[in-house]
């Protein structure tokens, strides 16, 4: 029943009980049709109020409601969620896995050419061969950033996996309102795996990954704890 | 405590090829050339099977089979249980450090390391070298 319904099916009624109260008044004469209205008023807002009323606010409440939830539909549709899970996030997948892939070949190269630096130096009188090889090892130790870089960017890849995850939720509850074309979410397949992703090992609830400075405990920490186990 | 055998068989275990080269390259600055490596727990667990190593060197978070799972399969293994397990790792929570103690290794090392401190633990597993 739509509002102008009700309003009209109100006015009738009113109209059917102005006619009814007007032949009651002919036929008692002398009776106030004020308090056969308030008599009137009285039985019925003691029946839960004027139920008609009631039920055209509650109509009308539901009504707004559903005008809000079609307008954050239409908000969120224009938002285009099905361009985050088909197009964004696997970009943004492509570009941190080529960064693993880039800064691995550079690494490589770094260590291949310091090999060389390293074995020529071997040729050298002992103090420079020295100096060289401290140098080399500084490098070699530089080197391990890419297995830092690597595991910092699983980690990331699996916070876009979970995000993939809530979209898809989003998109199957909302159904075809907000995809394009009142196209249906078409099921995406399983995520690619990230390097290190939750398999079911028993020391799975252990792996976090590098921690960030603040977050980190140092190598003399580390030493303290093993030393207070002796 | 064991006398150093620079020619002593090492295994060194990681997914990241690129760590392996490294600690490879570290060890051999060290004089340490009998390096072998594997690239998980299980293909480490294979290789300790099948040969002797005096030394095992091992990253944690690998796939299918974690450095935490190899050491417990190594202290687990009567042939295996008194072998040297440094693990050098990512992990570097409180919670880890004691899981891997409970579990029996020899020492830690958080990533990332120098090589200083790789020499450090070495000493402590076998003396000065």
């Amino acid at each position: 029943m739509t509002a102008a319904t009700a309003s009209r099916r109100t006015a009738d009624i009113d109209e059917d009980l102005e006619a009814r109260l007007a032949a009651l008044v002919r036929g008692h004469q002398g009776l106030d049709p004020a308090d056969l209205v308030e008599v009137v008023e009285s039985i019925v807002s003691s029946a839960q109020g004027d139920l008609s009323s009631v039920n055209l606010r509650l109509y009308t409440e539901i009504e707004a409601l559903s005008s809000y939830i079609q307008t954050a539909r239409s908000e969120i549709a224009s938002l285009r969620p099905d361009e985050i899970t088909d197009e964004h996030l696997p970009a943004a997948g492509e570009e941190l896995e080529a960064i693993v892939g880039a800064t691995e070949q550079a690494t490589n190269a770094i260590m291949e050419a310091v090999e060389q630096i390293e074995n020529e130096a071997a040729k050298l009188d002992p103090e420079a061969a020295g100096r060289i090889t401290d140098a080399v090892t500084n490098v070699y130790e530089a080197c391990s950033f890419q297995d830092i870089t690597g595991q910092r960017i699983t980690k990331v890849v699996n916070c876009l996996t979970h995000i993939e995850e809530k979209v898809n939720a989003l998109l199957t509850a909302f159904g075809q309102e907000i995809t394009p074309k009142g196209d249906a979410p078409a099921p995406r397949p399983a995520p690619k795996p990230a390097k290190t992703p939750a398999s079911g090992r028993p020391d799975e609830h252990l792996m976090n990954g590098p921690q960030l400075p603040e977050n980190a405990i140092s190598q003399d920490d580390i030493d303290a704890l093993l030393a207070s186990f002796d | 405590m064991a006398t150093v055998d620079s020619d002593m068989p090492i295994l060194i275990v990681d997914d990241y090829k690129t760590m392996l080269r490294i600690i490879r390259n570290l060890l051999k600055q060290l004089g340490f050339n009998n390096v072998d490596e594997a690239t998980d727990g299980a293909a480490a667990l294979q290789k300790l099977r099948d040969r002797p190593y005096q030394l095992i060197i091992s990253d944690w978070n690998m796939e299918p089979m974690s450095g935490l799972q190899l050491l417990r399969e190594v202290r687990a293994d009567s042939k295996l249980k008194d072998l040297p397990f440094v693990m050098i790792t990512a992990e570097s929570k409180s919670e880890n450090v004691i899981a891997a103690k409970e579990a029996g290794v020899t020492n830690y090392i958080v990533k990332p390391f120098n090589a200083a401190t790789l020499k450090n633990k070495l000493t402590a597993v076998f003396g000065a070298f």
